[in-house]
């Protein structure tokens, strides 16, 4: 294709770069409102870099968040590991081992992927505390791993069924039985399928916030609800929330900027009909 | 036989995660609808083993007639124009941006980059960031300063105004006028195909719907003891741009993967054949994005049904104008102890929900059975 300077490609450029802006403007101010001092953060001067440089806002948020952030790594990379082994296991059978009516219990688990989780949070808190988990890092923990089992069930699905059945099939001609078929050639080819699946579930429970608030005590809340409250309180200077929302976000954005090619395949994972 | 053996060691690797999904998914659900039919524990509403007694619906009763909960039926209202609002928004600047990107221009993946990376940010962190722009202290308000204008006034996320008010007693006859308009307008579309009778079938339940909706109003029992006003709450303006910006990026994802699709001798054609290229959209590819448009309606739909972090964290739990069912679900359950109240709430909120899923996931499932067969 040649690209001739035309009025059209020019126009094209405006538009994107003026949306593109828009969208990064609130990343500008999280940033050099993070930066400045208390003091210095008033409606004339709300878009301008500040002349003085005020790091201490991230030392500051980070002594606030640093407890929340240890239970969030803790939460989220147990609990990704966890259901992203379940799921595969899962995956395996609904793709290779079909049985009667697999069709109909994998669209059942997958409606549970679906539900807003406020009508199941009440027998949820309640069972939790009924086997005393309630208000630590594992009621979470399994929370998350049960509720996370349609989406990494799904995708692992999908994953295997592109896996060409001459191959599971010569391998049973050879006498591999359900487990050595899954080490042998199932497994050693997941590798871009859990690559998907860390990379969404871990997204995921990072963001988490509704069972983060509800579930646990102070003392296990994860980064999300520590950054609420450290913005929630009245009279807050702008500064630290939003070196918060930095630290918050930091993890999530690394992943997406790095690895977006497979964020983006769990994003559509969700979404198209499997 | 070694398969058959096999096939039963597969269904007992499966058993464990069905037997969760059984009790945490279906087991809770049934159990959330029992607690909204029973009075739990008065009184000791934190015992671990509450005393529950069936009451039957007086707790929907509650929430749709009792003067105390205005504030619930508002909190639909909001639900429904937060719906609208991100669908609408986030389609249409989605697939704008797909269309730009479409165009092959330099950089598409830096662009792509940009656009979707709200998508990957935690909802608190987009609503402490958005809380601080829309403040009336904040950045947005400023902006027309720039440009010699008066700063805006605009109050995003605390303003008590509200528009397009109405009676809470006229919503069954505006749900009459709008699905009667919709009937309406698929019957002129069957008229025009040249189908008459069928025209006229989808045309006779709309007319006595209208009839309805003019004349038939006072047959409808008195909901409210007193007339009461809801309409549409400026504030939640602010979080529905927010919530914009966090999934314009992807409808934008699911749209281009969309127009790639489209075969390129398909496009090659069109332009062949003179078409320009707004008739290459509207004609060749919008009716290929069909099926796409509908997968991301019912998500988004279903996404801003539960939206209760960005909300909580943007506006706070206890703004009432910018409130929604998910929030109030949890002020009353969790703040207010109220569960079995609660509970009802969750299940209204399910229900909705499930309006749109049940129905994608049963398309779904017959789409797997088609391929299959």
């Amino acid at each position: 294709m040649t690209t001739k300077i035309t009025w059209a490609r020019v126009l094209l450029y405006a538009t994107l770069i003026t949306v593109a802006a828009v969208y990064v403007m609130p990343i500008y101010m999280t940033v050099i409102t993070a930066l400045k001092n208390p003091a210095d953060i008033n409606l004339d001067t709300a878009w301008q870099v500040p002349p003085h440089l005020n790091w201490g806002s991230f030392s500051q948020a980070y002594d606030k968040l640093g407890p929340n952030i240890m239970n969030s790594v803790i939460l989220a990379v147990t609990a990704t590991i966890l259901s992203s082994m379940l799921g595969s296991l899962n995956g395996y059978v609904f793709s290779k081992w079909q049985f009667k009516g697999n069709d109909i219990v994998f669209t059942l688990v997958l409606f549970g992927m679906f539900i807003p989780y406020q009508i199941i949070l009440i027998p949820l808190f309640q069972t939790l505390r009924r086997i005393h988990m309630y208000g630590g890092l594992p009621g979470l923990i399994l929370a998350h791993v049960v509720y996370g089992l349609p989406i990494t069930t799904l995708i692992f699905r999908n994953f295997y069924a592109q896996i060409p059945s001459s191959l599971t099939e010569s391998a049973q001609i050879d006498g591999a039985g359900f487990f050595k078929l899954y080490l042998s050639v199932i497994f050693p080819l997941s590798i871009p399928g859990f690559v998907v699946t860390f990379i969404w579930q871990f997204t995921q429970i990072w963001n988490e916030f509704l069972w983060g608030i509800t579930l646990t005590k102070y003392s296990a809340n994860p980064i999300t609800v520590g950054l609420a409250q450290l913005a929630g309180g009245q009279a807050v200077s702008w500064n630290l929330p939003m070196a918060g929302s930095i630290i918050a976000a930091i993890p999530v954005l690394l992943i997406y900027i790095l690895m977006g090619r497979y964020f983006i395949r769990g994003l559509l994972a969700g979404s198209v009909k499997g | 036989m070694r398969l058959t053996r096999d096939r039963i060691i597969a269904f007992s690797v499966l058993l464990p995660s069905l037997i969760l999904i059984a009790v945490f998914v279906y087991g809770f659900i049934g159990q959330t609808v029992y607690i909204s039919l029973t009075d739990w524990g008065k009184g000791a509403a934190l015992a671990v083993n509450p005393q529950m007694h069936l009451i039957g619906f007086d707790n929907y009763k509650e929430l749709f007639t009792s003067f105390l909960h205005g504030r619930f039926r508002q909190d639909l209202i909001n639900a429904f124009f937060y719906t609208v609002s991100l669908v609408l928004g986030s389609l249409a600047l989605g697939l704008f941006l797909a269309i730009l990107l479409d165009r092959e221009p330099r950089g598409e993946g830096i662009f792509r980059t940009i656009f979707l990376y709200p998508m990957s940010l935690s909802f608190i962190v987009t609503g402490t960031i958005w809380r601080w722009l829309l403040a009336p202290e904040g950045g947005v308000n400023v902006l027309p300063s720039f440009i010699g204008l008066p700063a805006g006034q605009f109050r995003w996320i605390s303003s008590r105004e509200q528009i397009l008010t109405f009676d809470w007693q006229s919503i069954p006859a505006i749900t009459a006028i709008v699905v009667s308009l919709v009937l309406i307008f698929l019957a002129v579309r069957t008229w025009r195909k040249g189908t008459h009778k069928r025209a006229l079938i989808v045309a006779f339940p709309a007319l006595l719907l209208i009839l309805w909706a003019v004349f038939g109003q006072r047959m409808v029992p008195q909901m409210l003891p007193i007339p009461e006003r809801h309409g549409f709450n400026l504030a939640t303006i602010g979080v529905s741009i927010a919530a914009i910006w966090q999934f314009s990026g992807y409808t934008m994802a699911l749209y281009l993967a969309g127009l790639r699709g489209v075969p390129v001798g398909l496009h090659e054609a069109a332009r062949l054949d003179g078409a320009t290229e707004i008739q290459y959209y509207m004609r060749v590819a919008f009716p290929i994005l069909k099926p796409i448009t509908l997968s991301a309606v019912i998500i988004l739909a279903h996404i801003s049904l539960k939206m209760f972090a960005l909300i909580f964290a943007m506006a706070g739990p206890d703004n009432a104008a910018t409130d929604h069912p998910a929030v109030l679900m949890y002020l009353t359950t969790f703040r207010g102890n109220k569960f079995a109240l609660g509970a009802s709430i969750a299940v209204i909120l399910f229900l909705l929900v499930a309006l749109f899923i049940i129905p994608y996931l049963i398309s779904s499932y017959r789409e797997q059975r088609r391929r299959a067969s």
